[in-house]
This record gives C-alpha cells, structure tokens and sequence, in this order.
C-alpha cells in the first residue's frame, strides 16, 4: 500500500502527480476463501479490513453486487452520533464513535471526519420531556449529550429560526458534541484500500445468486454472477437487500425494506456549522465540505427496491427546513436520490449468528446505519472469527423478537419510519 | 408519487392513502397454542419480497377503507387492488400478466 503523507503528497505535487498507484487491486475471484463477505459497503469493507487485521483471517474476499460504497454507503446523510436511550445501544454506537475518532489514523485514510456536533430539536412539551430524558439516560451510560434552551440553541447554531411565531417552535434541544459528520465514500475507499493492503480481494460487479449448503446444513459456498465460490464462512451485510439474500438460505428475518431519500442544494459558502435534527418536523440538515446542504428526512411510507421514492416526501422535508432556516427559502436544490433502509420492529439492528451455521448476518440498521460503520463492521468481524458474538451485539440477536428481549429505539431513531 | 387505485373509488394519488403492510397475515384462531417461534413469525417476520408483493392500503382521506394491491417492489408498478376478504389474484389476472 502506497503510504499517504504530507512528504508524499508534497512528492507527487512535485513531480506531476503521475506516481499515484490504485488504492487497490481488481482481482478475479479464486474458487475458494476462507470467508466471503457477501456486500462491498463501508459496513462489508470493514469487516472483511478488521477480519483480517484482528484476526488474522486474510484469505477472504467481498463481494459487491455494482461498485463498492455505491450503495447505502453513498447515499445517507453522514451523520455520527451515539446519543440512543438504551444501554445496550448507547454502548453499541459509542463503540462506533470511539473507532470513528481514530479512523482516519488507523486506515491512513482521511475521512473527514468532523465532531461539529448534532443538535436534536424539541417543539413540543412531550419532545422536551423525551429528549431530557434521553440526556439524563445518555450521562448515565457515559455518552455526552446535554439539553440546551432556545436561545443557547442559536447560539450554537446561528441559522437557526427560534420565533415563537413557528407553526412547531423551538422550545430547546438536545446536543451531542461528539457527534458530526465524515465523508461517506472515503470510509468506502479507506477501508477497501486498508483490507485489500491485507491481501483481501474485493469483487466489484460480483452478484450472489445463490448460497450453498452441505448436507449438515451448513453453508459451502456461494453462487455469483462471475462463478461459484466454495467458502465455510458467509457474513451478509448486504443492507436493504439482505431479506433477498437471506432468502437464499431459507433465513426468514424481521425485516422491512423501504426507500429513504435526501436531497443537495447548489453549493455554498459556509453558512452552517453542525448537524440540526428534528423527528417531529422531519428533517435533518448538515453542509457539507463542498459546500452543499444535505438533507432528510423519513422514509417513503411503502416498502420498495427502487432507491427512489415520491417527490413529495422531499417537498415535506423542505417545508420543514424553510420553516427553521428562512434564509434558505430561495436557495436552489440540485440532486435528490434514495436509498433501501432494511427496518427492524424495534429500530435497533441485528449482527448475529443465523440458526444456519457458518452464515452471519449484519442488517436492520434502518435508517441510521452510516453512524455505526466501524462499530457494525468490527462486530460482524468478532462474530465470525470467533464464532460467537461480542458482549457489545451480543444483544442484538434474531432470537430477542422470538425471546422478548426488544431493543426499543423507535424514540431516538432521529426520523419516524 | 403513485397513483393507486382504490377498488372503492377510483384512481387517487398516494398522499390520500396509508400504508398497511404486507397483507393476508390471518390472527391466529387458536392465540394459547402458538409457541414462541409461531408467534414471532405472526408478528414480526415478513417477507419483504423483491417483486410482486401483497400489501394492505387504506384510503384515509377517502372511503377510509382497508383494501389490498400487489405492487412490483421492484418497479412500484400496481399490478391490481382488491377488496379486503377477496383472495390474491392469480398472477395471470395482473396488470401485464405473469409478475
């Protein structure tokens, strides 16, 4: 792997940028790995990158369906946060956040990763009442997340319309200064670069057909597109589209599969500081280093597969932005686009082992599943090297809706879906 | 936005209605014999098809009716509406036959 520093860069500059190598390999896939990981997104990058740095398991390879990061990964809104009410998911995320914090280090790889802070609006009595309860629970849990009035609010966020003339005013927030944002496809393209330095092989334009069992039950490979694979260790992390290739093991799930949309404007000078949320008015706001403000908001109300969605979700998105930031009533949007967001009843994600052994899956992180990259990513990894789950996911099982045991975060998921 | 066809009244757009779901999942007529797994199949496993998929609708700014499509969740594509009770069409009674 060719290192980056300021000497290289200063190097290449010097000489015509034409020293740059690819960040990594196009190799035609063996007959057989160690283990595959059947989705290319930051979530199956970085699996397979912590499956073979902390395990040690190198012979593996992913498989990506089009190009990797080309999926959910470059398509959500980039925003990291940790500030979910239960503990078994404040440590989760957080666990995700304490990777983020380090990531661009560790993979030699800058993320522009940005702790800008994500303010989370209240306008209503019972928001105010959930939100500082979600505070005092976050403390509790040793997450950072503290309630600010309307006017601190503002100050944190200038932009922000506080008039108590608002249709749904501003009665305060909850804010998480840890939280922010990165840019999603260098978490791609970093942890590709760092796994296939690793010796993974990455597979673009690889789709599975099919997943292969032995007569114990247990899975012996896999069916592509460009061959069939012989491997005894599948992780699926496949996103929206895990139902479908779950289905190829006969792995029913609680899963459903719905559009999510966001929208760009033209780009802009800096005129927003951090991330602003509301659950109640659906939207959520950030600028991008480019300049763009990037928007969301809720998920379309049907399920769908077709990364596309009504242009009236988005109109309602920005009925609520205009109503926040008036400034922005004439600015222009250039791009809007969705993605497939894999629900789960209770919100909260699975990464467990499946009742097919040798099969692992990683899913259900519905709307929210950018925040949790490297944490889901070195999850899944623990869960197949070692076949059992880390204490951290141990929670997040299949079983817990056959068990009872249901994570509710339909609360602190920041959209209603 | 879809224009769904409700069997009720005719074609109206998306924002009058809401969505219900994968459709035909029967309560269980005998609820103290499930077990644990048969429960969680009723309640929460579904099967999120890539294609032709049978969903409830209501018309709530309408008749306020339940009723169900088959919809191609591959294309959103409404291959029929039918009223709630009624079985799910065969694939040849779809809009553009086999789905």
């Amino acid at each position: 792997m060719q290192k980056f520093s300021a000497f290289s860069l200063l190097r290449e500059g010097l000489s015509g940028q034409r020293g740059w190598q690819a960040q990594w390999r196009s190799p035609e896939p063996k007959r057989a790995y160690d283990a595959v990981i059947i989705g290319g997104g930051g979530h199956g990058l970085g699996a397979a990158y912590y499956l073979a740095k902390e395990h040690g398991l190198t012979n593996i390879a992913v498989l990506e369906k089009g190009w990797i990061g080309g999926g959910n990964t470059g398509r959500n809104t980039t925003i990291i946060r940790s500030n979910y009410l239960f503990q078994e998911s404040s440590t989760l995320y957080d666990h995700a956040m304490k990777l983020w914090e380090n990531l661009s280090q560790s993979l030699n790889y800058n993320v522009m990763f940005s702790q800008r802070g994500v303010l989370m609006l209240a306008h209503t009595v019972h928001d105010v009442q959930v939100f500082k309860r979600h505070v005092h629970a976050n403390r509790v849990n040793g997450v950072d997340n503290e309630w600010l009035t309307p006017e601190e609010a503002k100050d944190f966020c200038p932009p922000l319309n506080i008039e108590p003339g608002m249709r749904y005013p501003v009665l305060g927030g909850a804010l998480q200064r840890r939280g922010g944002t990165a840019r999603h496809d260098a978490v791609a393209w970093g942890y590709a670069r760092a796994a296939d330095a690793l010796g993974v092989d990455i597979i673009q334009n690889c789709e599975v057909t099919g997943i292969r069992r032995d007569a114990s039950g247990a899975v012996s490979g896999v069916e592509t597109t460009r061959g069939p694979i012989s491997t005894r260790k599948i992780g699926v992390s496949a996103a929206g589209h895990t139902s479908v290739v779950m289905g190829m093991a006969g792995v029913r799930l609680p899963l459903e599969s719905y559009p999510l949309q966001a929208l760009v404007s033209e780009p802009i000078k800096p005129v927003f500081p951090c991330v602003v949320m509301s659950n109640t008015i659906h939207a959520y706001i950030s600028q991008s280093d480019k300049g763009e403000l990037v928007i969301g908001a809720g998920t379309d109300i049907y399920t769908s597969y077709t990364q596309r969605g009504g242009l009236h979700v988005n109109a309602h998105t920005l009925d609520a932005i205009c109503e926040l930031f008036p400034q922005f009533r004439r600015m222009r949007m250039l791009r809007n686009w969705g993605g497939i967001v894999d629900v789960t009843p209770d919100r909260s994600p699975i990464i467990a082992k499946t009742p097919v052994p040798g099969l692992y899956v990683n899913c259900g992180w519905g709307t929210g599943g950018f925040k949790a990259t490297p944490g889901a990513a070195h999850l899944l990894a623990w869960t197949m090297a070692k076949d059992e789950p880390h204490p951290i996911n141990a929670p997040f099982t299949i079983e817990r809706f056959r068990d009872g045991y249901l994570i509710d975060e339909a609360a602190a998921a920041a959209v209603a879906h | 936005m879809l224009l769904i066809t409700c069997p009720y009244c005719g074609p109206r757009p998306e924002l009058e209605f809401a969505y219900g779901g994968q459709a035909h999942i029967a309560r269980p007529q005998q609820p103290a014999d499930l077990n644990d797994d048969a429960w969680a199949e009723h309640l929460y496993m579904r099967d999120n098809a890539k294609g032709a998929h049978a969903e409830r609708w209501r018309h709530t700014h309408g008749c306020a009716r339940f009723f169900n499509a088959v919809r191609d969740t591959g294309s959103d594509r409404i291959l029929a509406t039918y009223e709630t009770g009624t079985p799910r069409p065969a694939a040849g009674d779809l809009v553009g036959g086999a789905a």
